[in-house]
């Protein structure tokens, strides 16, 4: 490997970290102002102008708060719990395609830490894993209301995983390829999202569903479990949990946006090239997933959370069974286009 | 050579990791700890290039079934003094049965150790999905549907089972 690609590689994948982490900070700022919004309210409007500085503020109190862990607790999960979490949340960034090449100092830089041929299995192997963080640090608290709140993030997570790969896999036959790169480049002329609308909508609600995002957020659901998994936390260990719920909140609508809406391709790209495409491809993902984010707080602040029963009936009796029937059909005129019948 | 000295090492922390979950004491620990020797296994792939074998042993083993370990143990009710008290008798049994079945593996391992030499002197995309997909559906089509059938038949009985016992509860 030569020292240039490294180099390149570790810029990338430093940028990458820097701009998640500060996407997740700026997006609680947004959230709140769009929250005080839908609320006709304010919202944060003391720290710098138009309280913009409030994430930093929120950032320096997490740090200085005292770090509590509670006598009881099995200390050494109860540490892993949230730097699982986070871990889990910041490591999916790294098999997505930012935007077309960029050629700089005379080299063609791809904007993708790492173009696997398998990239949504590596989506999907990391969703699954990342119920690890809520489940060791729910049970590790040692408190009733944080193991409620781990038993429902997990026995939700994996029923509406089963929805969500299927729905992945049309994506996968009507592309022919796991890579994420692969399936990008598929959508230069028309998005998936006019192949596959149903699908699309699965997806997004089993990405609701896998962020703990209401209407689905009954593992930290304050009526009835206090502060749900992250109850006895404190400190920056509360703010990794809060910090990684923001960060995959990013990452998935990245993901949804490549799967989906054509992740950095946009209408008339045919007219531009070189470095400009690059830049314009990175702005149009970039306007994608600020869309997704806004209906994914959109949504928090207008839909009630469901009732435990009702999200599993969701989960298993309605949502698995369409995006099974979705496979089905599109596998059907998948081998009908290519002569089978 | 130096990807020598990475395969020991991962290795070797395999071992050590596999070690701890039954050295261990407490359940949910050993859990975790089998969580981690399933890691180290899937970095064991990828090192043999077998891309989809090593994500498919993350979603499946560390995603999906340790999950399910790690929830039934979270409910279990785990004190020092309900632990249950093996006898001695069902030790030494436990020993046998397990050394013969170690021993069955390295004489098995024995005859792999050559064949696997193979596969460093093959086409590097070997491990990668469409090679498998093709000698799934030509060459081993038949073990294949076979394996799916009597996967379909485990879930149908295993839903049968759940069933039934709900039925009874009512």
């Amino acid at each position: 490997m030569d020292t240039a690609l490294l180099i390149e590689k570790s810029i990338l994948v430093v940028l990458l970290f820097l701009v998640s982490l500060g996407a997740a900070a700026y997006m609680t700022y947004f959230e709140r102002k769009l929250a005080a919004w839908i609320q006709d309210r304010v919202g944060p409007d003391r720290a710098g102008p138009f309280g913009i500085l409030q994430p930093i503020a929120d950032g320096v109190k997490m740090f200085l708060k005292e770090d509590f862990i509670p006598s009881k607790a099995d200390k050494w999960l109860f540490i892993i719990g949230p730097g699982l979490a986070m871990f889990t949340a910041l490591i999916t960034s790294a098999v997505i395609p930012w935007g077309p090449k960029l050629h700089l100092f005379g080299r063609d830089i791809t904007l993708q830490v790492a173009d696997i041929n398998i990239g949504i299995l590596y989506v999907f192997g990391v969703i699954s894993i990342g119920v690890y963080g809520i489940m060791i640090g729910g049970w590790a608290s040692n408190n009733k209301y944080s193991l409620y709140g781990a038993i429902r993030a997990s026995s939700q997570m994996i029923s509406y995983e089963l929805a969500m790969g299927v729905s992945a896999i049309t994506i996968v036959l009507l592309s022919g390829s796991l890579s994420l790169n692969d399936i990008v480049n598929g959508q230069k002329d028309v998005w998936n999202i006019f192949y596959q609308p149903l699908a699309f909508l699965i997806f997004f609600i089993c990405a609701l569903a896998e962020l703990n995002r209401a209407p689905f957020d009954l593992p930290e659901c304050e009526s009835e479990l206090v502060g749900g998994y992250h109850t006895e936390y404190s400190s920056m260990k509360l703010g990794l949990y809060l910090f990684s719920e923001y960060t995959s909140m990013f990452v998935s609508s990245a993901i949804m946006s490549i799967l989906f809406f054509g992740g950095y391709n946009f209408p008339g790209m045919s007219h531009f090239s070189g470095n400009t495409l690059a830049i314009l491809g990175i702005l149009a993902f970039a306007v994608k997933i600020f869309i997704f984010i806004f209906v994914i707080m959109w949504i928090r602040w207008t839909i009630p959370r469901f009732r435990f029963d009702q999200l599993m009936h969701l989960g298993w009796k309605t949502l698995l069974p369409l995006s099974l029937i979705n496979l089905l059909i599109t596998g059907i005129v998948i081998a009908y286009q290519n002569g089978w019948f | 050579m130096s990807l020598q000295v990475i395969s020991i090492i991962l290795g070797s922390l395999t071992i050590a990791s596999a070690l701890m979950v039954i050295l261990s004491k407490h359940p949910v620990r050993s859990v975790i700890y089998l969580v981690v020797t399933f890691f180290f296994i899937t970095s064991m792939y990828i090192m043999m290039n077998a891309q989809f074998l090593a994500i498919v042993n993350m979603i499946v083993y560390a995603g999906a079934i340790m999950v399910l370990f790690l929830f039934v143990l979270m409910l279990l009710n785990l004190n020092k003094e309900v632990e249950p008290v093996t006898n001695r008798g069902a030790q030494i049994s436990a020993l046998i049965a397990g050394g013969s079945l170690f021993l069955v593996l390295i004489s098995a391992l024995k005859e792999t150790l050559i064949l696997g030499q193979n596969y460093r002197t093959q086409d590097s995309s070997i491990g990668l999905v469409k090679e498998l997909g093709n000698l799934l559906f030509s060459k081993y089509i038949v073990a294949f549907e076979i394996t799916s059938i009597l996967f379909i038949a485990a879930m149908v009985g295993a839903i049968l089972l759940a069933k039934r016992e709900k039925q009874i509860i009512e």
